[in-house]
């Protein structure tokens, strides 16, 4: 900033933007007070300070164990994003440097086939992973997640790809570079925080998608989502446990964001920047 | 020659045992599940289980409840084969072994079928056959504080009636000291506000369907039943009452916050358990209510239960398993663990005959005789066309009772009348009613 | 320019998504036209009959449908108005020299990365509870009393919830387009004697206008969709208070397990999805080129 602010100025930005990053924080901050809380602590009222207890989360972890569907989370966001953007990336790629008339058009299409109730087409595709055999298993669900979230990966692309200026690409032609040469050593660095933007945003996307992961599973493919479905109303307010409960759920997706929120950002513009 | 055959007689029974265990090794079995406290605690007694039976290997599925449902019922709906153990509650089990979609169960002679309680038993049979063993059942009744009773100066009779309730209720009102005289389930749902308005106005003498299937919402009972249920709750009920379900009254009571709580028997358990309870030792129970000069006392009956999908591949450990998730001896197993209090109530007359229980569960007796009394195939004083006692056991009623309940909610949050509220259940549930066909 | 050579491969480079998007979006689509025809409840598969127009006719005719569509607008108005005009005011505020800037922006990106359902139950339970929720805890502080949030104002409750939901997601995009404005320009206004307001209007907002226009279009095609947090919440009530179009499919599909029904749902959630959808581009697509 160039612009000379006065110390005091500066006090109170900082004040605000804290106080609305806490305002904003706080239900997840207090998500995780309350699983460190008793049972009793929990909805005896308002207060900051448990007793650090790590009793929630042992009765979490002995009714169901967290591991296979935290494995299955991984797998399963890791595996649709990585799937997604092997065939995401030559589509943008040609999208962007070979505009057709017709790509507008094309990218609007892509992006309604995401306006369908999930609940309305159900059991379609429930029969076809049942008749196919693809029902609770982690293939299906993969290539599931990766249709679900094409559209947005192949938008993102397009969009940060579209930003790379031809004329560097012009210019390797004329030295006389190959198209191998062009995406190994022009494009691919270029493309790098785009392509890591979208990958994070998409491992975010799919670790909580709550639909699909909870109606085609049983206990093989189950994710965190049906891992969570196990503790949303017991009998009595567990609200300690419940708490325990999401914070594992989303611990692991929450400090991947705080680690590469600089990555995410960086490339989070959907051709916002022009 | 004789060597040789016994050598053949040898191999071919040590054939046929590698072939036993090798097809025993095999079997798993998936267990859909709620999340209930007491299938937690099965799912934790499942090693006694396993030991037992060693070829046998369990999986189990644990959901909240309304999400279990839609899963289970996709699922055998479709022939899916996901499950092989399933549970399911006494709404299911009689429409789905109509629809040839469960297994006979044949437990054996140790199982002592004879044993189960009677009107569990009924709800789970078809044509005599039984298509679901009881895990736990229950009815309901009246909860109430003896110690604000006693404060108050009023006496709750063994068998109230709903004026006795209201006027106790009144009296032991405190709402300075967040002291509420009743505590009612509001939280639209079918198996949720509607369980227990159903059950109050099968006391009121009230149906939900005449004979020919028409909707009765328009009768004088209903009227009555929901304007009373509604005086109560204004006057007398918590803040928030339309989004209290089972949970909410549960812990509201434990807290200390309602004098009288009027809800499924299970619930005595919880709150008479010193560990969990504030009020542990002040609870007393009576009778569900009835409105004077109607001999109904509201025929709640449920029983979470245990059955098996046709399309499960593994039928035979199911019935293994079923028979000893539901047996005498898981009653003992889970006695000698944890107490005779923690012990899945309501299926067995054995249990409600042990002096060890009776000691230690107060509500044993009120819990037996609520159940007993309860008749899920005639809910209603007068004639109706269907069986069930706080639901109408039709596949329709799900939505529309869901649908009932969000009505009989807003009138409770304050956004319509009673007659309002009353004139849109009828409507709705005439037109779905034309739907599926009941009404020509 | 691009040769003939170049355009058969980009073609090549692009059949793979587009033959994939289009396999995804023709099969469950014409199966659900199909069942849409159909008597077809899932607890009755032996009676399964056709039924022509009926099932449209009964969605149409259903009383909760028009409140139900009016719902979904003002869900995804209400969302759209917080997350705009609150994802600015943030970026505008983190993009203040402040200290601690990285640990602020961790702090409002977080509830992004929570999984809907759980953030339902977290702000249902843990804050706007009538009896043991945060809010509640506060009212009795301040001295009156508490407030009911779901049986009193169901759908600005949904709102609250899911723009606490989306609105890290405005923030983001609107910042990164902030901070690309030209700071020499906002300079020379601010010599020129301009006040922060006029510099905000004529020079911020159209900067803006193209971040703003990515932020409505992907958050419509998300919130029109939502369903998992009314489901957790207020079941779509009281009444038919907070039901939107998806929730009203969803009672069809998973209640009622009336699959054709909840197929001529689908369709008509489609179709009018897709009028919004070409009404947006119409109204703000230009920003897009």
């Amino acid at each position: 900033m160039a612009r000379a602010t006065s110390r005091k100025a500066r006090i109170g930005w900082t004040v605000a933007a804290w106080l609305v990053a806490l305002l904003i924080f706080f239900p997840i901050l207090y998500t995780i007070i309350t699983s460190l809380k008793t049972e009793q602590e929990a909805i005896a009222g308002f207060d900051l300070i448990p007793s650090f207890t790590l009793e929630s989360f042992q009765t979490v972890q002995s009714q169901n164990n967290y591991f296979r569907p935290f494995t299955n989370s991984v797998i399963l966001a890791v595996g649709s994003t990585l799937l997604a953007l092997i065939v995401a990336i030559p589509a943008a790629w040609a999208m962007a440097f070979s505009p057709t008339k017709r790509t507008k058009d094309i990218l609007m299409w892509m992006l309604s086939t995401k306006m369908m109730p999930a609940v309305a087409v159900l059991v379609p595709i429930y029969l076809i992973f049942l008749r196919t055999g693809l029902m609770d298993t982690r293939i299906g669900l993969t290539v599931l997640l990766m249709l679900i979230n094409l559209p947005i990966v192949i938008w993102m692309l397009y969009t940060y790809f579209r930003e790379i200026p031809g004329e560097i690409l012009e210019a390797a032609r004329m030295d006389g570079a190959t198209l191998r040469d062009e995406i190994l050593y022009v494009l691919t660095p270029m493309a790098i925080p785009g392509i890591a933007s979208t990958l994070l945003l998409n491992i975010i996307l799919a670790w909580n998608e709550a639909f699909w992961t909870i109606q085609l599973t049983t206990t093989n493919a189950a994710p965190l989502s049906a891992f969570i479905a196990s503790f949303s109303s017991p009998q009595g307010l567990f609200w300690a446990k419940l708490s325990a409960a999401s914070v594992m759920a989303i611990a692991p997706i929450l400090v991947l964001g705080w680690f590469s929120q600089k990555q995410l950002v960086r490339g989070l513009t959907f051709g916002a920047v022009k | 020659m004789t060597t040789t055959l016994r050598a053949l007689l040898g191999a071919t029974a040590l054939c046929a045992t590698a072939g036993i265990a090798a097809a025993q090794d095999n079997v798993t079995l998936t267990i859909a599940t709620v999340n209930n406290g007491d299938m937690i605690r099965m799912q934790g007694l499942t090693d006694e289980f396993t030991a037992a039976n060693p070829g046998i290997q369990v999986q189990w599925v644990t959901l909240e409840e309304n999400i279990l449902r839609e899963r289970v019922t996709t699922d055998i709906a479709t022939q899916g084969g996901q499950y092989d153990v399933l549970t399911i509650g006494t709404y299911e089990v009689p429409i789905w072994a109509k629809q040839g979609w469960l297994v006979p169960l044949e437990l054996g002679d140790a199982y002592d079928v004879d044993d189960l309680i009677p009107a569990v038993r009924d709800a789970l049979s078809v044509d005599g056959k039984l298509y679901a063993a009881p895990f736990y059942a229950e009815s309901a009744m009246v909860m109430y504080r003896t110690d604000l009773a006693e404060a108050a100066g009023v006496t709750i009779p063994e068998a109230p009636t709903w004026a006795d309730i209201r006027d106790a209720a009144a009296k032991m009102t405190d709402k300075s000291k967040e002291q509420y005289g009743i505590c009612l389930r509001g939280k639209p749902g079918w198996g949720e506000n509607m369980g227990f308005i159903t059950a109050m106005a099968n006391s009121y003498g009230a149906r939900w369907f005449d004979t020919d299937w028409k909707p009765q919402f328009d009768s004088e009972e209903w009227k009555a039943t929901l304007t009373d249920y509604l005086a109560m709750m204004n006057e007398y009920g918590p803040p928030g009452a339309s989004s209290n379900g089972f949970n909410e009254n549960l812990s509201l009571f434990q807290q200390g916050k309602c004098a009288i709580w009027i809800d499924a028997t299970v619930a005595a358990s919880f709150v008479t358990d010193p560990a969990t309870s504030t009020v542990a030792d002040n609870v007393g129970f009576a009778q569900f209510p009835n409105r004077e000069g109607v001999d109904n006392r509201g025929n709640w009956l449920w029983a979470w239960s245990l059955a098996i999908p046709t399309s499960s591949d593994a039928q035979e450990a199911a019935q293994t398993f079923i028979a000893w998730a539901t047996s005498k001896e898981y009653s003992e197993l889970v006695a000698e663990r944890e107490g005779w209090r923690a012990v899945p109530p309501g299926t067995r007359t054995s249990l409600y005959e042990n002096p060890d229980y009776q000691a230690e569960a107060p509500f044993a007796a009120m819990t037996i005789d609520s159940i007993n009394a309860a008749n899920t195939q005639k809910a209603s004083v007068q004639d109706v066309p269907y069986t069930g006692g706080q639901f109408v056991a039709i596949p329709e009623f799900q939505g529309i009772g869901t649908a009932v309940g969000q009505q009989f909610s807003a009138a409770l949050a304050g956004q319509m009348s009673a007659e309002d509220a009353l004139a849109a259940a009828q409507s709705n549930t005439t037109r779905e009613m034309t739907r599926a066909g009941y009404i020509k | 320019m691009a040769t003939r050579q170049t355009q058969g491969l980009a073609r090549l480079m692009r059949a793979p998504a587009i033959i994939l998007l289009f396999v995804w979006m023709i099969v469950p689509l014409c199966m659900t036209l199909y069942y849409s025809f159909l008597n077809y409840n899932l607890l009755n598969p032996g009676m399964t009959s056709w039924a022509g127009w009926f099932n449209y006719q009964y969605f149409y005719t259903d009383p909760a449908f028009f409140e139900a569509i009016r719902n979904t607008l003002v869900l995804v108005l209400g969302v759209l108005l917080i997350t705009v005009v609150g994802g600015i005011a943030i970026a505008m505020l983190i993009d203040k020299p402040i200290w601690g800037q990285g640990v602020v922006r961790i702090l409002v990106i977080s509830p992004f990365f929570v999984m809907p359902p759980v953030a339902a139950l977290i702000w249902k339970n843990m804050i706007m509870h009538p009896s043991y929720g945060v809010l509640a805890d506060v009212a009795r502080f301040l001295g009156t009393s508490p407030v009911d949030w779901f049986a009193q104002y169901p759908l600005t409750s949904i709102i609250l919830i899911v723009a606490w939901q989306w609105l890290p997601f405005a923030t983001l995009i609107l910042l990164t387009s902030l901070q690309s404005l030209d700071t020499e320009q906002m300079e020379a206004a601010e010599m020129d004697g301009a006040p922060a307001y006029a510099r905000f209007l004529y020079l911020v907002l159209p900067h803006m206008a193209r971040a703003i226009t990515v932020v409505i279009l992907i958050q419509t095609i998300f919130l029109l969709g939502i369903y998992a947090e009314i489901l957790v919440t207020t079941n779509g009530g009281p009444g038919t208070a907070s039901t939107n179009l998806t929730f009203l499919i969803y009672r069809a599909a998973r209640l009622n397990f009336d699959i054709g029904g909840a197929a001529a749902g689908g369709i008509i959630a489609v179709v009018l999805a897709n009028l919004i959808a070409i009404f947006l581009m119409r109204a703000v697509g230009k920003n897009l080129d």
